[in-house]
């Protein structure tokens, strides 16, 4: 078997996740990145993204937006504000998602005027991905 | 002496209260369980967050670059006071005590020659509020319509207060709410939310010496807005197992309270009706030996 290490998937509400998994894909901001035991420490943040775990339990996905990983060696832990598996996710989740990113570029000032509009465009591929 | 009528009637009543007020008490009770679940769900996010935001803070705090939610505007003029309470009374003196921290709060402030404003979750603290501080006020936020507290309520009222900092309307922002220690007792409390402080990091995790994508500096203006969220969400938490527990200390005693008010009145009534008995049967006894 190969080598595990201890993964929490942790949304404000409550503990998503908390398993031994082998890997972990993390939708990083400033790309995907995929954990493995003995990773390197990083503290990366989240764009929405799909959260892809495989494990001796097998293989679960988790549409995450927003918040951050930690990476030790030891383990991985995604603080994310919104998690859910993807099964779970629907069309009005990503219609308030959407509606609350599309304002925000209104509102947001020049110099972060592309940060917005990526996070826009991001949650929109995020929703062809999961297909709602 | 009041007649017996009357006494029947009002044991009844009491008794009807009583009744109310163990209903109340239980559904309190039920409440109270979910509501500490909830804020033990919401614990461990709230835990690593803080902790890897602290190492964070601790080691950008000192540069000149560091975000203006953490460094603060440079001034300490304007006082925003957050003031978080139920939107029900009956809970015993919960919603008067955080009301009464942040009176003091307020009137210490404007005693140093500052300005505050208020803004106010929850009707309960709006209204005791208001008799003093209404020229103060700067908002408020209704949960009346919310039967469980979410992530998303937490998120709007963070919103709401940091387009206020974006505007500049003020310098630092204190929140209000009850700590839920017991059922008994909940402390009101006091939590500074802007600039953001944070609890002194655990050495063994300040240690590690982590890679940070993008920058530290990114990451710490990507999460201080939504640390801003995260503490709001944990002091509506608490707050709500507070309210609950102190709505069932209250409910407990207005129980017992009725409870011996029956018992009195029980015992009043039994002694007039014995007193209408026995004069009814000294008029007899003294019309058969008048005859």
């Amino acid at each position: 078997m190969a080598e595990t290490m201890q993964f929490d998937l942790v949304s404000p509400e409550r503990l998503l996740a908390s398993m031994q998994v082998t890997q972990v894909q993390i939708p990083g901001a400033d790309g995907d990145l995929t954990a493995m035991p003995d990773h390197a420490p990083l503290i990366t943040t989240l764009r929405p993204g799909m959260l892809r775990v495989s494990g001796p339990q097998g293989e679960a996905t988790y549409v995450v937006t927003g918040g951050f990983a930690e990476i030790t060696g030891e383990g991985t832990s995604v603080l994310a504000e919104k998690a859910m598996p993807v099964s779970e996710a629907t069309a009005a989740d990503f219609d308030t998602l959407i509606g609350l990113a599309t304002e925000a570029v209104a509102k947001a000032p020049a110099d972060a005027k592309d940060a917005a509009d990526k996070l826009v465009s991001d949650l929109q591929a995020l929703r062809i991905e999961v297909g709602v | 002496m009041p007649n017996l009528k009357d006494l029947k009637n009002r044991i009844a009543s009491v008794k009807s209260t009583r009744k109310i007020t163990k209903a109340m008490q239980m559904v309190a009770a039920a409440k109270l369980r979910r509501a500490q679940e909830a804020a033990e769900a919401s614990r461990p996010y709230a835990e690593r967050f803080n902790a890897v935001m602290a190492g964070l803070a601790a080691s950008v705090g000192g540069s000149d670059t560091a975000p203006r939610l953490l460094a603060g505007t440079g001034e300490d003029k304007v006082h925003l006071l957050v003031v978080m309470t139920a939107e029900r009374g009956l809970c015993g003196g919960f919603n008067s005590n955080i009301a009464k921290l942040a009176k003091q709060h307020a009137a210490k402030l404007l005693g140093q020659g500052k300005t505050v404003k208020i803004v106010t979750v929850g009707k309960k603290g709006r209204d005791q509020l208001k008799r003093e501080y209404a020229k103060h006020f700067a908002g408020h936020v209704d949960l009346t319509e919310v039967k469980r507290v979410s992530y998303a309520d937490a998120q709007g009222i963070a919103r709401d207060v940091l387009n206020r900092f974006d505007a500049g309307e003020f310098d630092v922002a204190t929140i209000f709410f009850s700590k839920f220690v017991n059922v008994v007792s909940q402390i009101p409390t006091a939590q500074q939310i802007i600039p953001a402080t944070f609890d002194a990091p655990e050495v063994d995790s300040a240690s590690l010496l982590y890679d940070y994508e993008p920058s530290e500096e990114a990451i710490l203006a990507d999460l201080l807005p939504r640390g801003v969220a995260t503490q709001i969400f944990s002091a509506l938490l608490e707050n709500g197992a507070s309210e609950q527990g102190a709505r069932m200390s209250a409910m407990d005693n207005a129980t017992r309270n009725a409870g011996e008010m029956i018992d009195k009145l029980t015992i009043q009534y039994n002694r007039s009706r014995q007193a209408v008995i026995t004069n009814e049967l000294i008029e007899i006894i003294s019309g058969a030996e008048a005859l």
